[in-house]
């Protein structure tokens, strides 16, 4: 009789402690499951957000390359952009860049020495920065409108390469700014101080000893901001790009062609352009921005080594 | 710092009193400038803003605010002309709901595999390239949008044309996606490793912590990414431009042909006359446009400054 409860007793144990281990075994398969699963979405996540711009570039390139001959970099755009080729259209992007570049640099890299070297922790300095994170974030075509009435309308300048540098070099400001300040910061407090120990004065140890060591992180945030505003359409669209100017821009005031704008109109506005044409202007875009973009960052690289 | 009081005292002993005053009247002018190039962003912010308001407020006195905001016929060359913005408004509405919808789980996971899961060596690999997806010009986006994926929705959807809503907002999802990873991992990033390791010891796997701890624990900087990359939706242009199709009825559905409040202006400003009213009308769209991305910025900022501050050490 007893014995018997106590067998059952033992089988209740048993089977309870059964059902606990195989539920805490399968609780831990479908933690493993569903941790599986969770990562398999996560690793497509990232497939998703890498994959689509390697097939831009992969593809371009298939398709503009036979586009790409001596001729059509070489040559000045005939019938409408149909024959012919697009070096004034690449020599005016290079013309925005290097406007762009003046422009933009040389402000600025002082507005960057300002706030690091100068400017106390005041009201003034929070809306210096307050209003360099919105720049950065106001949409280009806002900038065009502005580049319009203030550069186009209001300086007479016209519909110019100066204005649409002048514009373009308004949108990159916050950008030169942004990247000279991180590169500044990062200059060891030291360096000043020894400076200033042996008697230099703040602006020529600013510019002897800080400058100097900044300068590659200068020179990557101002490569970047070039190679932004080379593939910018809107701001140009509206402050003086033109379809077709039968010659190179002979003064700043004059208009001109650029990449970006050409790949608009031919792709949007010419009727029976053909591919080939239109997928060489796409790739020759994509290579003078990306390579920009590449440039930047072997130059941050190997300062990086350097240090 | 060394007091400025020091310098010059050991400046005065080794040159000669005029030569430091030449000295110190040449970085006083220096120091000028440089005091002038900070104010720049200032000056071209309040410059925009000036110009926004100078050119867009006076269409207000041709058109009330109501009927600019809710109405829905844009007819500027037709007499007597009508500006009523609502289909923009709706178009960049849902095309950027739309992209955002899309980019964010996208964006989101793709940042907590690159900061909890991805070894250094495809880490160092995906980043660049990412990088990479944000110097693509949007031109270029927008001419691929054209070609390749405007064929592909027309055909999948039984479109009459591929220039649509739906087109524009997949493209910009793809634009938006670089912004989004990259604030989203720096947030995940700054989640304490002692918040990770508590959640190991209690037995939680690695996914759990990710889901439990990590994203809520980064929830703030996740939010300040998904505003900065809606920031950049609604501000793209040429790509919308390019492949949205341009109709100015009110969108009904994300199959429709389109234009943005950005398109808008980029399509109508080439032939809008000088101080007219459609010139004025596209400035006030600007003015609208420039207080959308304001405010959604400025939200981001400051959220990503609570968070910075919240594991501040």
């Amino acid at each position: 009789m007893v014995d018997r409860w106590l067998i059952a007793f033992y089988i209740y144990v048993v089977v309870n402690i059964a059902v606990i281990v195989l539920a805490v075994i399968k609780a831990k398969m479908t933690r493993k499951i569903s941790e599986r699963t969770a990562f398999v979405f996560l690793g497509l996540a990232t497939a998703l957000a890498v994959l689509p711009v390697l097939f831009i570039i992969v593809y371009t390139i298939i398709n503009g390359a036979g586009a790409i001959s001596w001729s059509f970099l070489t040559q000045a755009p005939s019938q409408a952009g149909k024959a012919g080729g697009i070096l004034p259209v690449i020599i005016g992007t290079f013309y925005l860049m290097l406007g762009t570049l003046v422009f933009a640099l040389p402000i600025g890299v002082m507005a960057g020495i300002y706030l690091t070297e100068y400017a106390r922790d005041n009201w003034l300095t929070r809306l210096i920065n307050m209003a360099i994170m919105n720049l950065a974030g106001v949409p280009s075509i806002v900038f065009g409108l502005f580049g319009l009435s203030v550069f186009v309308l209001a300086f007479h300048f016209g519909l110019s390469l100066l204005a649409a540098s002048l514009t373009l070099a308004s949108q990159a400001l916050a950008m030169v700014i942004t990247t000279s300040r991180e590169a500044i910061l990062a200059v060891p407090r030291e360096y000043r101080e020894g400076s200033l120990a042996i008697g230099v004065t703040k602006w020529q140890t600013v510019r002897h000893i800080v400058l100097p060591q900044a300068l590659p992180g200068i020179i990557t945030g101002a490569v970047l901001a070039i190679s932004r505003a080379a593939g910018e359409t809107a701001p140009i669209l509206v402050t003086g790009a033109a379809f077709l100017v039968p010659r190179l821009p002979g003064s700043p005031l004059d208009q001109f062609m650029a990449l970006p704008y050409h790949l608009y109109t031919v792709s949007s506005n010419v009727p029976g352009m053909s591919k080939t044409t239109m997928w060489g202007v796409a790739l020759v875009l994509l290579v003078v921005v990306l390579s920009f973009d590449v440039l930047a960052a072997v130059i941050r690289f190997r300062s990086r080594q350097r240090i | 710092m060394l007091k400025p009081e020091i310098s010059s005292v050991i400046a005065a002993s080794n040159t000669k009193d005029s030569l430091r005053r030449r000295l110190r009247l040449g970085e006083r002018f220096i120091e000028s400038w440089i005091f002038l190039a900070g104010l720049f962003a200032i000056i071209i912010l309040v410059g925009i803003i000036a110009i926004l308001i100078k050119e867009g407020l006076p269409i207000f006195t041709y058109s009330s605010p109501w009927q600019f905001l809710f109405g829905t016929k844009w007819y500027p060359t037709s007499e007597p002309p009508t500006f009523g913005i609502l289909p923009f408004f709706l178009s960049t509405l849902m095309i950027t709901l739309i992209a955002t919808a899309a980019a964010v789980p996208i964006g989101v996971g793709c940042a907590a595999y690159l900061a909890e899961l991805a070894p250094p060596r495809i880490r160092e690999t995906v980043k660049p390239i990412i990088e990479l997806l944000a110097g693509v010009p949007s031109v270029m986006m927008g001419f691929i949008g054209l070609m390749l994926l405007s064929p592909l929705v027309r055909s999948i959807f039984h479109l009459n044309t591929g220039l649509c809503g739906l087109t524009a907002a997949i493209m910009l999802s793809l634009m938006s996606l670089p912004i989004i990873v990259s604030v989203s991992e720096d947030a995940l990033h700054a989640v304490p490793k002692e918040f990770k390791e508590a959640s190991y010891a209690l037995g939680a796997t690695k996914w759990e912590t990710i889901r439990h701890v990590c994203i809520p624990a980064a929830l703030s900087g996740i939010g300040a990414a998904i505003m900065l990359g809606v920031g950049r939706a609604i501000g793209e242009t040429m790509t919308v431009l390019m492949v949205a199709g341009g109709a100015l009825a009110v969108p009904l559905s994300p199959t429709d042909p389109m234009t943005t409040m950005t398109s808008a202006i980029a399509s109508g400003i080439g032939n809008a006359v000088r101080g007219g009213l459609q010139y004025q009308a596209l400035f006030a769209i600007g003015l609208i446009l420039f207080i959308m991305t304001l405010a959604v910025n400025l939200i981001a900022d400051k959220v990503l400054e609570r968070q910075k501050r919240k594991f501040a050490r």
